[in-house]
């Protein structure tokens, strides 16, 4: 019994000390989902923001993939257990949006730091992406990124092609990706990441098209999908072909082609600006170019749409712990913050201050690839196509997608079919979603 | 065993407190979870718990008339009868040989059981490894012979990879039985029969292979069960139950419209379609099995 006895009363002191200890401290959770060097970023910011107050203590846990992390939150909250910050994927926005209760505006929590919020400082892109149809600004950017191409440079040579011009729209891509592969440079022309979010989220935005009513759902959660229309249906039955020979090779769902390009296999690739550091880390010799668009495509290219994912803030939580949870926020927001975090990790800066301080300090010279997603992003004033795409279920959508966009490579149906059944299927996904 | 060997407590109290442990955890990681499933199971949620509605059975009515369900239910026979009886056969094949070897028997039976102790997801992964078309080694060498290797488009060749990996994993553990189901068969009777003049093939399948009936009949039980239900680390690190629906198990499927596309309702409505089914499996191993099979 003294060994029980001991315990207790240790078990007691512990408990004893942390609650004396969360006295002076306001512990803030942060869930997040990065890994690798975007996971010691998160670790480094966390540990600046302790250590440059002592009211607050950010405690970054790491929670395993996007859905994983959006999954345990959702679980936690059923529990009430909520963490303070959790941070959630794109496709997971509109879930986040669709729980009113569960959930804090960041615009609100701003203001309760005291600081008046001002929406302007943001990039408009992305703060539209991460508010409510009235404007209200409901979670915090914190890794955007967009699609860009990128090309191998040796393998353009070998091709015959032009090193320093990349094609600028599909039919080029398509032109060049074939020479590659007759001339024999490389065993693939063309490959691509998230079929989804480049192919069709941000294809309906670059060469603004409607993806689906109600400003793509932006303006509202009963969305009827539009990615029938005859553009999508020329721009996929075109991939099909390419894909019967081999000239456009399929990867994966998500980031799986990555290997594809990295390896020399394919000569073209479109993926997020966040993947430049593994192209970089491969030593290859690479360039970069802005997304494709169609050139029939009216106003095309528009501007493209955010992706990566934004920091959402639970609800029922203390005056205190917002209060903190606003402090780390507007820390984030702090000009050499952002302006570090976008030169250092590829993701795009939360403020446009952060981006005109790394414009003057010459680093887009040296590095034009990082200011490529930027230009996408704010060359034209988004339309009602190219605000973005918000679905209660769009990760379900997305899911639909993929199935029928594989059974069309495999040749087992036609880009026509392929979308009609994505539509159909998609369309009653979401009338289920929004409980009708 | 008569009666009068039988323990008895003279303590009312202690029975329960032995038994307690046991009661606690099944309790705990049992019947808790299984309640919540039914419960879970005739109700709407939205994700968050924010509001729910008691739907009766319109969860079942509605997933049963789902094509995609169905294909599910195709999906999973297909892929239990052919991880089942290639993980069967090979087994079988490989204790019948590592029977007749008589040096360096224990290396072989060793060897032949490791794979039993790796992970499902850590099989899928070592076999995504060696065949994922961007990666693999052996794609690689396989796309280098001229043959069009793609399991993440053609979905025959998708459904192959992980029979094969779930197969592969299992193998071991029908080793194991069916060596020592062999062991039990008395060696005279084999020897009677070659004196006679029956040939090894006569003998495998008129003396052996019966007598390994009731073994064989067990494992097919818990190879369907495993196929059913611990083959998810691997479809999931393999396939992602791609291309379209093409491996989406009903347990994959159960994870996928619970965890990823947030529907609770319908996937709690599986997961008790599944809990019947693993309970009908069950009875069937007691009700048949346990009367068959001789410990001796």
């Amino acid at each position: 019994m003294t060994f029980r006895g001991t315990s207790l009363s240790l078990a007691l002191g512990l408990i004893l000390a942390s609650s004396t200890s969360s006295f002076a401290v306001t512990e803030i959770s942060w869930w997040h989902a990065m890994t690798g060097a975007n996971n010691e970023v998160v670790e480094t910011l966390s540990k600046e923001f302790n250590e440059s107050q002592s009211d607050y203590k950010v405690v970054p846990v790491f929670k395993g993939t996007y859905p994983e992390t959006l999954n345990a939150g959702i679980a936690a909250f059923r529990a009430k257990q909520a963490p303070h910050i959790m941070q959630v994927f794109d496709a997971g926005t509109g879930v986040m949006m669709g729980a009113e209760g569960a959930i804090k505006p960041v615009a609100d929590i701003l203001s309760m730091g005291g600081a008046k919020f001002d929406k302007s400082l943001y990039l408009p892109g992305i703060v539209a992406y991460y508010s409510k149809p009235d404007g209200t600004m409901l979670s915090f950017p914190y890794n955007s990124s967009s699609p860009i191409l990128y090309y191998n440079k040796d393998i353009f040579k070998k091709a015959g092609l032009d090193e320093n011009n990349p094609p600028k729209t599909w039919p080029e891509v398509w032109e060049a990706a074939k020479k590659i592969k007759t001339s024999g440079a490389a065993k693939c022309g063309y490959t691509s990441t998230w079929l989804t979010w480049i192919h069709t989220e941000n294809f309906a935005a670059w060469n603004n098209v409607s993806y689906g009513t109600n400003e793509n759902g932006i303006a509202g959660t009963d969305v009827e999908l539009k990615i029938n229309a005859p553009i999508y249906v020329k721009h996929f039955q075109e991939l099909a072909d390419l894909a019967k020979d081999g000239t456009f090779r399929y990867g994966g769902r998500t980031s799986e082609a990555k290997p594809l390009f990295l390896s020399g296999e394919c000569g073209i690739f479109t993926e997020s600006s966040g993947g430049l550091g593994d192209v970089v880390k491969s030593g290859m010799n690479y360039g970069t170019g802005q997304l494709p668009y169609d050139p029939d495509a009216k106003g095309a290219p528009q501007n493209t749409t955010p992706g990566g994912a934004s920091l959402w803030v639970f609800a029922g939580k203390s005056d205190a712990e917002y209060k903190g949870v606003a402090a780390f926020f507007t820390f984030l927001s702090r000009t050499d913050i952002q302006a570090r975090l976008h030169q250092v990790s590829g993701y795009l800066p939360v403020t446009l201050a952060a981006y005109e301080d790394t414009k003057k300090s010459g680093f887009y010279d040296k590095n034009p690839a990082r200011e490529i997603p930027i230009k996408q992003m704010m060359g034209k004033a988004p339309t009602e196509n190219s605000k973005g795409v918000r679905l209660p279920n769009l990760p379900q959508v997305r899911d639909i997608e993929n199935e029928e966009f594989e059974n069309m490579l495999s040749g087992k149906q036609t880009a026509q079919q392929a979308l009609d059944n994505a539509v159909k299927r998609g369309n009653a996904a979401i009338k289920q979603a929004n409980g009708q | 065993m008569a009666s009068s060997t039988r323990v008895t407590f003279p303590n009312k109290v202690l029975p329960y407190l032995l038994l307690a442990p046991q009661l606690a955890i099944t309790i705990v990681f049992f019947y808790w979870p299984a309640s919540q499933a039914i419960r879970q199971s005739v109700l709407r949620e939205d994700p968050f718990g924010l509001s729910t509605q008691f739907v009766g059975l319109g969860n079942f009515k509605r997933i049963l008339s789902d094509p995609n369900y169905l294909n599910s239910l195709q999906v999973t026979v297909i892929f239990s009868i052919a991880t089942a009886v290639i993980a069967m056969g090979f087994a079988l094949l490989f204790a019948v040989m590592a029977d007749k070897v008589i040096r360096g028997k224990g290396v072989y039976r060793t060897l032949m059981i490791w794979p039993y102790a790796v992970a499902p997801a850590i099989a899928g992964m070592l076999w995504l490894f060696l065949f994922n078309p961007s990666m693999g080694t052996f794609a690689y060498m396989i796309r280098s012979a001229g043959y069009n290797w793609d399991p993440l488009l053609n979905s025959n060749q998708a459904m192959l990879l992980v029979v094969a990996a779930a197969a592969w994993k299992q193998i071991s553990y029908n080793f194991l039985f069916f060596v020592a189901g062999l062991q039990s068969i008395p060696k005279s009777l084999i020897e009677a029969a070659a004196i006679d003049g029956a040939g090894e093939t006569k003998r495998f399948w008129t003396i052996i292979f019966p007598l390994l009936a009731p073994t064989t009949f067990f494992l097919l039980v818990v190879n369907t069960v495993y196929a059913f239900f611990d083959t998810f680390g691997i479809i999931h690190a393999v396939t992602g139950g791609g291309p379209g629906k093409a491996t989406e198990t009903l347990v994959y499927k159960v994870y996928n419209d619970g965890f990823v596309n947030l529907i609770l309702g319908d996937s709690a409505a599986q997961s008790v379609i599944l809990m019947v089914i693993v309970i009908g499996l069950t009875a069937i191993q007691f009700r048949y099995v346990e009367r068959k099979v001789h410990y001796g």
